[in-house]
């Protein structure tokens, strides 16, 4: 940032750059308001939600309803359980990629993102079989394979990109030093790459998180996540926006929390090589 | 240190486990997320009380994911669920497919021919039980007082649906967000399709006749939408495509709605003084017939407890499913929140009891509709089905939500009623002959 | 550079993910497949036949079927030249220096972590809502009826929807492939006299044709699979207003249980989905060639 700016440029800058930034954010701050309304109040007119009372109802009643600490529990189970075994079978493959590329290289890693075009819809019936007859259905286990498998191309891929923009030479001169493959990986690597596995573990840990296909159809209590946690609130009998808007920031708010304190490193390695 | 204590928590995480393992079977009961199952589940001290060696996992769902969800597991047999709560077109469906667990050993102290007739034929397979009703309902309209009263109209008895128009045209006023009437919109079999498929009733319509040829080609079911669209369109809420029950309950309990003609089970939530701002004012009338039809609806339903025979825990499913629809559970609820609250519809007991009857209005009504449903010959004109608000065959969740789509698609106005009728028909006619039925 | 000794251990390290893809693929696709073939309802146990194309036919001259196609095209073409457009904007806002940068970066990418049926169900019932919605009681305040948005303007609610949760996604990825941009550049063509719309027009947008190349392809992979924000909203209505094809194949298969119908409606997807894949795959080679 050489150039200078004028201040009262600055200032219009500052001005555009909230509005737009609190328009976007909006409907999240709206559900954390309402959240803490009681049901009469949350349907009311908004000006008339700003000015009546803050209550606790809604949190009481939604944790004396449901147990969210195992909905959550299982979701930190599947979401960093799916991301890590995703890791230790990407790495290898995405490092393999990118520093012995193959004249076949680019459409493998092409052929694996179209496997997740396959509509899941459509393949759930068999799946489903295959899941009952191995003992699988409700399991933790199963659930972390199956978002394992969904995410994995996109881990490559990431992985992949970013290993790539870590120059040849450096390696050269490790082997010239006398490394061999583990030391290259071990010593050389891996510290380069720290920030760039960071940023596919938080994506995929995201993506993981708020995968509401699979996870509510392969199970049932056990192995429940938050995504059924909430399928739990939406149009139920009666007034139900207080407690909806509670579920609702109970279910988000983890990943959020985690995505903030972290966005640095998901936005330093989100380039998808995009950028060169 | 660090490695003793770690092994002392793991010993003790290990004893837990075998002690739980050893004392508990673990059920998972699939529920819908309805008030009455919800409130269940805030009473299971009772249940653990008097038996501790078992546990209930819930999971409770919106009712079109509970559906689709023990629907893929059951025929599947998938075995995730030990308890369902499914309604009374599953289950003579399921039954009859050898699914579910026959509930013919239930205890004495059940009493099982306490059961409403109706209710428990509708879950019979020739004469078997295989379900547990949790509540049962009719239809009925339920009315402001209050408003029908400032608009000096009085809703009778047995109110026809030129009434009805005339009373709903009378208490609408837009302005003050208040609309004259609030039916079901949103597609599917047991939203639109339930009330618009009563209504086609008591218009003396029926789905198929005697040889499965869908009728939606007939003038019976060119009244019906014509009257359905037109009531909502002038008298209606907006948005009234995506309303269902509890998007219509909702309205009623802020005050939106002059009318509703729904599901009877629906008074005890309108008349619930914390849930519903109008609980003082609100009166009930048998749902409307069309003059000259001698029919009214016929709606019958049931949301029960039934256990899969994929389920390994059958006894322990079984000791759940009789204490959640026991009359001691009745009285536990009468006991706690009061006899209003009661979950109506199953048992004849209940509408035995002078305290219920004064604490809940509607009840009389309640029973009166029930009883007098005919599922059986649920039009004026002969059918090959049974069924009131539904027709009792696989195929009708598909082609019910279908028909559904169309009919909202209607109430959307992006067709008229006689695009939507013929496009009702074409479909149907597709469906059916996909499905076998008509060669 | 690369040895023999490495391409062996190369296969090695790559084959672990590619076999656990190609099974994660195949069987179920084998399946899909076979129940198309037959015809095969969950309800109807024992009358699994064999029914050659039947299934086929019916799908493919569903009146629903070309709605649906077009509902899906329009669908992830609306939230991606939304995405695109709003992302490259804010992009070029937030690249701006102004007081709070920090900030304002994360309320914007808020929406990316929020669950689609979160999401879904909060615009549904807290803004679009006819009666009890925010922009219902705004709409009330200026005198104006309220808008029924998910009846009369259904897909765009929907692609509204989407667009919220996946601009987040487009910004970050624009934004720093633009910090990416050397400022030199940028200010010689100041000097030089160059407008901001055409030093916009001839440096950055060619500059962020990579990172628009990648939006587009990571974005469509997963909206051509939209389904959850359907569901939740408007399932697929009023009539098939707002169906895709995804959305059609669970009516099949899990609103209708027809096992055959629904699998013959998924290959009949990944066909497609392979077509537009193709297409993509064109396009990137190109354009991601170091």
């Amino acid at each position: 940032m050489a150039r200078a700016v004028s201040k009262p440029r600055k200032l219009v800058f500052t001005l555009v750059a909230w509005i737009i930034g609190l328009a976007i954010f909006f409907p999240i701050l709206w559900i954390f308001i309402l959240s803490f309304k009681s049901e009469g109040n949350a349907i009311a007119a908004p000006f008339h939600v700003l000015t009546s009372a803050f209550t606790l109802e809604s949190y009481h009643t939604v944790f004396e309803r449901s147990n969210y600490l195992r909905y959550f529990m299982n979701s930190v189970i599947l979401s960093v359980g799916s991301t890590l075994l995703g890791l230790i079978i990407a790495v290898p493959a995405a490092w393999a990629m990118a520093f012995v590329p193959g004249r076949h290289t680019k459409d493998v890693l092409l052929w694996m993102l179209s496997t997740k075009m396959l509509p899941p819809v459509g393949v759930l019936v068999p799946i489903y079989l295959i899941f009952r007859d191995m003992g699988l259905l409700d399991s933790r286990i199963g659930l972390v394979f199956v978002l394992t498998m969904i995410n994995l191309p996109i881990i490559i891929w990431m992985l992949y990109t970013y290993f790539r923009e870590i120059p040849g030479e450096i390696l050269e001169a490790a082997r010239m030093d006398g490394a061999g493959l583990k030391e290259e990986v071990l010593y050389v690597l891996t510290p380069m790459a720290i920030p760039g596995i960071a940023s596919t573990v938080l994506l995929n840990i995201i993506l993981a998180w708020n995968e509401a296909f699979w996870t509510l159809n392969l199970t049932a209590a056990k192995a429940a996540p938050l995504t059924q946690f909430i399928a739990s609130y939406s149009s139920p009998e009666g007034l139900f926006y207080a407690k909806l808007s509670a579920a609702s920031i109970m279910a988000i708010a983890p990943i959020l929390i985690m995505g903030w304190f972290s966005q640095k490193q998901l936005v330093r390695g989100l380039t998808f090589g995009a950028v060169k | 240190m660090t490695l003793t204590i770690r092994a002392l928590m793991g010993a003790c995480a290990l004893g837990a486990l075998a002690t739980a393992a050893s004392a508990e079977t673990n059920i998972t009961v699939a529920t819908v997320n309805n008030g009455d199952m919800v409130r269940m589940q805030s009473y299971m001290d009772d249940f653990y009380a008097q038996h501790p060696d078992i546990k209930v996992e819930w999971v409770t769902l919106e009712e079109n994911i509970l559906r689709q969800r023990v629907t893929q597991d059951i025929a599947t047999n998938g075995g995730q669920f030990d308890v369902m709560t499914i309604g009374n077109y599953e289950v003579p469906i399921w039954g009859e497919r050898d699914w579910l667990v026959p509930l013919d050993d239930l205890s004495d102290a059940y009493d099982v021919d306490d059961l409403l007739p109706a209710i428990r034929g509708a879950l019979s397979v020739d004469g078997t039980l295989y379900a547990a009703p949790f509540y049962g309902e009719s239809a009925m309209v339920m009315y402001r007082t209050d408003l029908a009263e400032k608009a000096g109209v009085t809703i009778p008895e047995n109110p026809t649906w030129t009434q009805i128009k005339d009373a709903a045209a009378k208490m609408t006023d837009k302005d003050a967000g208040i609309y004259g009437i609030c039916l079901r919109g949103k597609p599917g079999w047991g939203e639109n399709m339930a009330f618009i498929s009563a209504m086609a009733n008591s218009y003396g319509a029926r789905w198929f006749d005697m040889d499965w040829r869908p009728e939606f080609d007939t003038d019976p079911w060119k009244a019906t939408l014509t009257d359905y669209l037109d009531l909502m369109e002038n008298y209606g809420p907006p948005g009234a495509s995506s309303n269902g029950f509890n998007e219509n309950l909702s309205l009623f309990q802020q005050g939106k709605c002059g009318m509703w003609i729904d599901a009877t089970v629906a008074a005890s939530f309108l008349t619930d003084p914390e849930e519903s701002q109008v609980a003082d004012n609100v009166g009930y009338a048998v749902f409307p017939n069309k003059e000259g039809v001698d029919n009214h609806g016929n709606w019958l339903w049931s949301w029960n407890l039934a256990i899969p025979k994929s389920s390994e825990k059958q006894e322990a499913a079984k000791a759940f499913v009789e204490w959640a629809t026991s009359k001691e559970y009745t009285m536990l609820v009468a006991d706690k929140e009061g006899w209003r609250a009661a979950p109506p519809g199953t048992r004849q007991s209940l509408y035995d009891n002078q305290e219920y009857l004064e604490a809940a209005p509607f009840a009389q009504l309640t029973i009166d509709t029930i009883s007098t449903a005919t599922p059986e010959k649920p039009s004026v004109q002969d059918v090959p089905y049974v069924g009131a608000q539904f027709v009792s065959i696989p195929e009708f969740q598909g082609i019910g939500t279908a028909v559904g789509q169309v009919f909202s698609a209607a109430l959307a106005g992006q067709m008229d009623a006689d695009q939507a009728l013929s496009s009702a028909q074409s479909l149907t006619e597709r469906e059916m002959r996909k499905a076998g039925y008509e060669k | 550079m690369a040895t023999k000794h490495s391409r062996a251990a190369a296969r090695l390290m790559i084959s672990p993910a590619v076999l656990l893809l190609l099974g994660w693929m195949i069987v179920p696709l084998a399946m899909t497949l076979y129940f198309s073939f037959l015809r095969y309802n969950l309800l109807m146990p024992g009358m699994e036949e064999w029914t050659g194309f039947l299934n086929y036919q019916y799908f493919l001259t569903d009146p629903a079927f070309i709605a649906s196609l077009i509902n899906t095209l329009l669908l992830v073409g609306g939230v991606l030249i939304i995405t695109i457009i709003g992302g490259i904007l804010l992009a070029l806002l937030l690249d701006q220096p102004f007081f709070g940068q920090g900030i304002v970066r994360i309320l914007v990418i808020a929406p990316f972590f929020v669950m689609p049926t979160v999401s879904a169900l909060v615009w549904k019932n807290m803004f679009l809502n006819p009666v009890n919605g925010l922009f219902a009681h705004v709409a009330h305040f200026f005198g104006l009826p309220a808008y029924d948005f998910l009846a009369q303007a259904p897909l765009a609610s929907i692609i509204g929807i989407v667009a919220w949760q996946w601009l987040p996604f487009a910004t970050l990825i624009l934004l720093t492939a633009l910090q990416s941009l050397d400022q030199e550049q940028l200010e010689a063509a100041e000097m030089d006299g160059a407008s901001p719309v055409s030093r916009f027009f001839h440096i950055m947008l060619p500059h962020l044709a990579r990172a628009i190349t990648v939006v587009v392809l990571i974005q469509t992979i997963f909206l051509l699979s939209i389904f959850a924000e359907i569901l939740v909203t408007t399932n697929g209505g009023p009539g098939v207003a707002s169906t895709n094809l995804t959305y059609l194949i669970y009516v099949q298969s899990l609103l209708q249980f027809d096992v055959g119908g629904g699998s013959a409606g998924g290959v009949v997807a990944i066909i497609l989905a392979n077509i537009v894949a193709i297409f993509l795959m064109r396009m990137i080679g190109k354009n991601l060639e170091a």
